[in-house]
């Protein structure tokens, strides 16, 4: 007799043998059930838990009689109490054993999910299982060098639950080939290779402090998080400050969050500046890009150009920037390539005045060179970074042609290079239900000589007259 | 140029591959390390090893083999034309990253992804390559994820998919015309066409492992694919049609929506600003709705406004109830389980509970209040044997009622 049992003698106290062990729980609540006692007669405990005290004489068992019937406990409740006993508070073994008394008179006792003890149960193999399942995901090992050479992997862990024996299994089955350790405040786990062999509650200081794969992991960690987009409550939600003292990389949080708003507002910076909405007329289009400094060239000593001619034409003529000449007159195609291109317009019957024309760049880039200003060409970041204008001017005239001169013209349009050469002499939808064709660069045929020169200006000839008649077509 | 060590490298080849969304790691074949050589196992389940401060979990390792890229697609920072800092991984340095983590417990496997180099089939080859090491050298039993590049050899696709858990094939933009304007290197039919193809041996591959025992695995967490959301104008409905599509014409697992973010270096054709992150967060939902709930594609798409969006303040499920309300209250002591699930705010979970609670007795408010999380957003829709909400579900005001109601999203949180 224990000494709860003496001093209150219908009573029976069961300590069980660990605070995991559902074998011994069973055997015991089967007893009980058997030899009629209720619930309330009984009090639960195992060694470490409350109610040690009592557990001083160790109980006996009462004995059931031979034609004593059969427990009957369904799956669903062995396999939700085999979970739940795991659970870190001294109340589950009750709780256990009222469900199990409860179900002896009502076999579907367990599935009254609005019924007191069966969400509590609920609730317990919920947060074993979450424990169980933090365990896997936030358990660190650090490699140390044993004395017979090779390395273990070692871990502290804090879990809340008594689920270090149940969980090995998933060590095992996934660090089979490695020699590991796992430490806790409540006992540990070692594996060789061959055996798992279960070991006394360690401390903290019994594990590693390091390991050299951390900073690499730390860095990944910092880097694959896009701070454009924080959310600390859903961090948080599923990776709780407790489990942080841990885990290596968790210590870089502060510091990420804090910088996550600056990062994100120099991302959007290095794109270019913000941009809110397009202006939707031509004049305020011509006045943004005057201010527009999205690029480098913007920041040259320079003025934007803007695209000049009808709003309504039917024919849009795109150049690749303006030149020293534009740049000063304030107008697109006045230089030498301007003239050899009006040259040109006129022979192939195609009214210059009647026409759209503009660059795929609005300023003027260039290096100075004494008192010159020698063109540079405009790189395709720079194209692609200022086609946000030519888009809107093209929006607005809506021509039903537009023809590119040159690479850096056909790039603005496409989004892509393509090599003139394969691309001229024929249209290229665009999704505005416009034709693009493309042609060399007039600037392109005067730094031509003799034959070569020619034979350049025979093909953009007859370039030009191809337009001319598509248009004719597409203008009725 | 000095060269880069595994740590810079990973800085720049980890940071480039925070766009993708993916980062799961379940539904694979089940798997352990023991009776082999090396480590690793899936267990059904992936896990998530950590979690970033955006709030996105860390399962895999998600790099890519290199950040060059000869391709220049606008909203990608690996763009020819983007200035990034570039870097390259051999596939064994990968590899060896890979194991080094695993072994320490920090993920589950790897997520492999890269920029075109030279040719999408060299590019592919090396992708197939650090698979191979991975599971041929070293024996590892762990999760492989392949970004596969849908210009490469349709043979080497199939290679990658005899060592991946899962392949993947990005769509990136929902319309056609989004893509010829953005990825003009891209080919919207070769996408689908690579997608089919992987379609196709999955299947072939199914039937042979149920006629041989040994047959290989073929990719047996299936391919998925992402969307970038915001970029171009498509709207939520063009989205979700697309989606439905792509469930339907290639099975996949999962289609993953990224609200495009604003990348350095970004083009100016590419809006500056983010679209609001909740507008990702209710494609997934509506992604939900299709996968868990029994709405058919049309009906989601019907809980967009006429602009074709979805309502940004209140989630897809409450849109359509309020939309359709002669649906509604619904007898949660009678009512089957395809209309229980309609109720806003009833999850799965709460609906098995009580169509298992109610064989036992006849439901009252608090009992259903019980088994959910708040039971004031569901009462408008409810009949208990003790409530009946009148003429709540007609009034107009009911939308503003309930929303905003942000407990909603707890619902769906993945
Ligand atoms: S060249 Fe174009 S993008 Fe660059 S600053 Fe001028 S207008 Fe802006």
């Amino acid at each position: 007799m224990n000494a709860l049992a003496a001093v209150t003698p219908h009573c029976h106290a069961v300590t069980l043998p660990a605070q995991d062990d559902f074998d011994a729980w069973r055997v015991a609540a089967r007893a009980l059930v058997q030899c009629g006692v209720a619930p309330d007669r009984v009090s639960w405990c195992a060694p470490g838990g409350e109610g040690d005290l009592f557990a001083a004489g160790g109980g006996e068992l009462p004995v059931p009689a031979a034609d004593a019937p059969q427990v009957w406990a369904g799956k669903t409740f062995v396999q939700l109490a085999r979970t739940a006993i795991c659970h870190a508070d001294p109340a589950r073994f009750a709780l256990l054993y009222r469900l199990l008394w409860r179900h002896q008179a009502n076999r579907q006792v367990l599935e009254d999910r609005a019924d007191a003890d069966v969400r509590r149960l609920e609730d317990f193999a919920r947060s074993v299982r979450r424990d169980i399942h933090k365990m896997r995901a936030f358990v660190r090992f650090r490699a140390v060098e044993e004395d017979e050479g090779g390395e273990r992997f070692v871990a502290w862990f804090e879990p809340e639950h008594h689920i270090l024996r149940t969980n090995a299994g998933f060590f095992v089955r996934r660090f089979a080939n490695m020699r590991w350790s796992i430490l806790t405040p409540a006992g540990s786990l070692h594996w060789d290779g061959d055996a798992l062999v279960e070991g006394p509650p360690a401390q903290r200081s019994d594990a590693p402090g390091g390991d050299p794969a951390e900073d690499l992991w730390r860095r990944y960690y910092a880097s694959i998080f896009n701070p454009a987009r924080l959310k600390i409550g859903a961090m948080l939600k599923e990776m709780p400050r407790k489990y942080w003292k841990n885990m290596p990389e968790a210590a870089l949080i502060p510091e990420l969050v804090a910088g996550a708003q600056q990062r994100e507002a120099a991302m959007v910076k290095a794109g270019a500046s913000e941009a809110g909405e397009r202006p939707e007329t031509l004049a305020a289009i011509d006045k943004a890009i005057h201010q527009c400094r999205r690029c480098p060239i913007g920041d040259l000593d320079n003025e934007a150009v803007m695209g000049e001619g009808p709003q309504d034409a039917p024919l849009m003529i795109v150049g690749e920037q303006p030149g020293d000449q534009e740049d000063l007159a304030q107008r697109p195609f006045v230089g030498p390539a301007g003239r050899v291109l009006d040259a040109h317009l006129e022979r192939a019957g195609i009214d210059r005045n009647a026409a759209y024309l503009t660059n795929a760049v609005k300023h003027f880039k260039f290096v100075p060179r004494g008192k010159r200003r020698l063109h540079h060409s405009p790189t395709a970041k720079e194209i692609d970074i200022c086609r946000w204008w030519i888009e809107g001017e093209r929006a607005i005239v809506q021509p039903r042609l537009v023809l590119a001169l040159g690479a850096s013209a056909a790039r603005s349009m496409l989004g892509k290079t393509v090599s003139i050469s394969r691309a001229r002499g024929q249209p290229h939808p665009l999704e505005d239900g416009s034709e693009l064709w493309v042609t060399a660069h007039p600037s392109y045929l005067l730094r031509l000589k003799d034959e070569a020169r020619d034979e350049q200006e025979r093909l953009f000839q007859a370039d030009l007259a191809a337009v001319a008649e598509r248009l004719a077509e597409l203008t009725g | 140029m000095q060269s880069l060590t595994v740590i810079e490298k990973l800085e720049i080849l980890a940071d480039a591959a925070k766009y993708d969304a993916s980062c799961a790691s379940s539904g694979t074949a089940r798997r352990n390390s023991k009776g082999g050589k090396g480590i690793g196992s899936t267990e059904g389940m992936g896990i998530c090893h950590a979690y970033a401060p955006d709030g996105r979990c860390i399962s895999l390792l998600k790099v890519l083999l290199t950040n060059h890229c000869i391709f220049d697609c606008h909203y990608c920072i690996n763009r020819k034309s983007s200035n990034v800092r570039r870097a390259r991984f051999t596939p064994r340095e990968v590899a060896d990253l890979t194991l080094s983590f695993y072994r320490r417990n920090y993920i589950e496997g790897l997520f492999l992804s890269s920029g075109i180099v030279k040719s999408s089939d060299h590019t592919m080859e090396q992708l197939v390559e650090t698979a191979r090491i991975l599971r041929e050298e070293h024996d590892f039993r762990g999760y492989i994820h392949l970004k596969t590049i849908p210009e490469a050899d349709p043979g080497l696709a199939l290679r990658a998919g005899l060592y991946a858990d899962r392949l993947s094939i990005n769509v990136e933009l929902p319309t056609d015309a989004g893509l010829t304007r953005f990825a003009p290197d891209k080919n919207p039919r070769q996408i689908e066409q690579a997608m089919g193809g992987m379609k196709a041996a999955m299947v072939e591959h199914k039937d042979a492992g149920k006629r041989f025992r040994h047959a290989p695995r073929f990719a047996p967490a299936g391919q998925s694919t992402q969307m970038i959301v915001g970029a171009d104008g498509a709207s939520d409905t063009q989205i979700l049609g697309k989606a439905s599509g792509l469930y339907q014409g290639f099975r996949l697992r999962r289609v993953y929506y990224s609200a495009f973010s604003p990348i350095p270096d970004a083009s100016a054709v590419l809006p500056l600003k983010r679209p609001p992150l909740i507008r990702e967060h209710r494609l997934y939902q509506s992604d939900w709705l299709m996968r868990f709930y029994g709405y058919r594609p049309a009906e989601v798409m019907a809980a967009a406004g006429e602009d074709g969006m979805l309502p940004l303040d209140i989630d897809p499920k409450l849109a359509w109830a309020l939309k359709f309300r002669d649906q509604f209250p619904v007898d949660v002591n009678r009512a089957p389980r395809e209309m229980l699930l309609r109720v806003p705010g009833l999850g799965v979970r709460a609906v098995e509970q009580i169509l298992l609670a109610r064989r036992h007795r006849t439901l009252r408010l608090a009992d259903v209040a019980k088994l959910t999380v708040s039971i004031a957003k569901l009462r408008p829709f409810l009949v208990t044997c003790d409530w009946r909400p009148t003429a709540l579900t007609d009034r107009g005001d009911l939308r503003s009622l309930l929303a905003p109601r942000t407990e909603q999203l707890e619902l769906f949180a993945a």
